[in-house]
């Protein structure tokens, strides 16, 4: 899965699920100020992830993504890591 | 100790989605039961049920509070906003005054079976997803409302089985006459589904006239065979009467009489006593005698044992003249939700001047024929009316309303 289908599918939900709008969906959005995604909502994001792109996410794992860009990195290296 | 009104009531059931196409459904005797092929499928004894839409709520609530929220859940929402909107309570006013919320809930099946198939199935406790602890809770409706509606006053749930809502009606009465309290968000709510009434389908208690499921729920009817299980959600807005003239709110009626009491005998089988007690409570509670109510909405489910014995209990007490009926014969039986959707609907009585027909009382048993029940639609002042609810536990709720002139 290349880095474009990874962001692809993360603003996808992100519109879709947290009804995020899309001009908001940029790089260095901040998940808390920017998109007010609380820590609640990051459960939700690790059942779409393992729903999406198919691995477990540890909660712990979680912890250092601050912006849009750190969860596309990280899924993306995941994918990778579980492929 | 302080009056005790109802300022605002709104309903999402099985006749109807809102008060004026409930009031439309009871004067003319609209069924809101039918089959659940689901049932069928999944071997229960009786596939009938009340018939209910999910409301959409996409685009009405943000994802946030809209994810806590199960099926009652949405429901009661819906019926609480129709009660708020009634009353003339917006956010503003609730921001600036301390409104509280007390409702009947006993079961929240499906997000409860959900949760454990995903961590069964995923070993991952995780993936269950943030929403369905709060789904999954007794307290689901009044921990998700509370928060929706940024209530700041008393805020928890009922359940005693199916006099849950009535019950809640009755506590919120009690609080505001103390003065502890002035305006309270109340109601009932029931999930309509087959998970949540497997179990309660295998003790044999439904009936499995599925001939045509219109007639399946006859309360007092002699050929009656068991209850019809349903749901939905209805709210009132109990407040004082201080507190509603105050806001120039409409007021429906007043809650004058509350009576509660336990069977302390068999966990399933009701009997007479305990209902005989509750409603004298009531009617103590109210200072009224049994002349004084013009119209009863009994509980009668449509159980062979139950309505024989609160037939029992009602001629005990109020003989034979005064009139009754059962509009589960219409709902089928709203369980957690029922306390509080009949006193909406004796409301609507009461303010239509009409008792709504017990549709498909055709024969009266030995018991009640010595009743006032009518399978047609009576034309009637009513001023003062009492509404019966039981539970399994034996527990039992009785109030009093009355019109305010």
């Amino acid at each position: 899965m290349t880095k474009e289908e990874v962001i692809e599918k993360v603003d996808a939900f992100l519109i879709d699920e947290f009804e995020i709008e899309e001009d908001q969906i940029k790089p260095d959005a901040n998940f808390k100020d920017d998109l007010e995604i609380e820590s609640l909502d990051f459960v939700d994001i690790v059942v779409i992830i393992e729903r999406e792109f198919g691995f477990k996410v540890k909660g712990e794992e979680m912890t250092h993504i601050r912006q849009l860009s750190d969860l596309y990195d990280y899924i993306e290296e995941q994918v990778k890591i579980h492929s | 100790m302080k009056r005790v009104v109802i300022t605002g009531m709104g309903v999402y059931s099985t006749i109807g989605k809102n008060i004026e196409e409930v009031n439309h459904s009871l004067y003319n005797g609209v069924s809101g039961i039918g089959i659940d092929a689901k049932r069928i499928d999944d071997g229960f004894r009786s596939p009938l049920t009340g018939i209910i839409e999910r409301p959409i709520l996409k685009g009405v609530l943000p994802r946030r509070m809209r994810i806590g929220l199960p099926e009652q859940g949405e429901y009661a929402y819906v019926a609480t906003m129709e009660a708020l909107e009634m009353a003339q309570i917006d956010e503003d006013f609730r921001l600036k005054n301390e409104v509280g919320i007390l409702y009947g809930n006993d079961s929240s099946a499906v997000p409860v079976i959900n949760a454990i198939d995903i961590v069964r199935a995923k070993k991952d406790t995780t993936l269950v997803g943030s929403g369905s602890i709060f789904q999954s809770m007794n307290s689901t409706i009044t921990m998700n409302l509370s928060v929706i509606l940024k209530l700041t006053g008393v805020n928890f749930t009922i359940s005693g089985a199916c006099a849950s809502s009535s019950h809640a009606i009755g506590m919120a009465m009690v609080l505001i006459q103390q003065g502890l309290q002035d305006i309270i968000i109340c109601g009932g709510g029931q999930e309509v589904n087959a998970e949540s009434m497997g179990s309660f389908d295998g003790l044999s208690a439904f009936s499995i006239n599925t001939n045509d499921p219109t007639k399946a729920s006859r309360p007092f009817d002699r050929d009656r065979d068991g209850l019809v299980p349903s749901g939905g959600a209805a709210t009132v807005i109990v407040e004082s009467y201080e507190s509603a003239i105050k806001r120039g709110a409409p007021i429906l009626a007043e809650l004058t009489g509350y009576g509660f009491s336990s069977n302390g005998e068999h966990i399933s089988v009701p009997n007479v006593e305990g209902p005989t007690k509750s409603l004298e409570k009531a009617l103590k509670y109210a200072g009224l005698c049994a002349q004084d109510i013009d119209y009863i909405n009994a509980h009668a489910t449509s159980t062979i044992i139950g309505d024989m014995n609160e037939a029992q209990a009602l001629y005990n007490i109020f003989g034979s003249k005064t009139p009754i009926n059962s509009t589960k014969s219409m709902t089928g039986h709203e369980m957690w939700m029922c306390g509080a959707s009949e006193i909406i609907y004796s409301i609507l009585m009461m303010q239509n001047s009409y008792i709504a027909p017990t549709i498909n009382f055709e024969n009266p048993d030995e018991y009640s024929a010595k009743l006032n029940i009518s399978g047609n639609r009576i034309e009637k002042n009513i001023d003062t009316f009492l509404s019966n609810s039981f539970g399994f536990g034996g527990t039992n709720s009785t109030l009093i309303v009355k019109k305010v002139k």
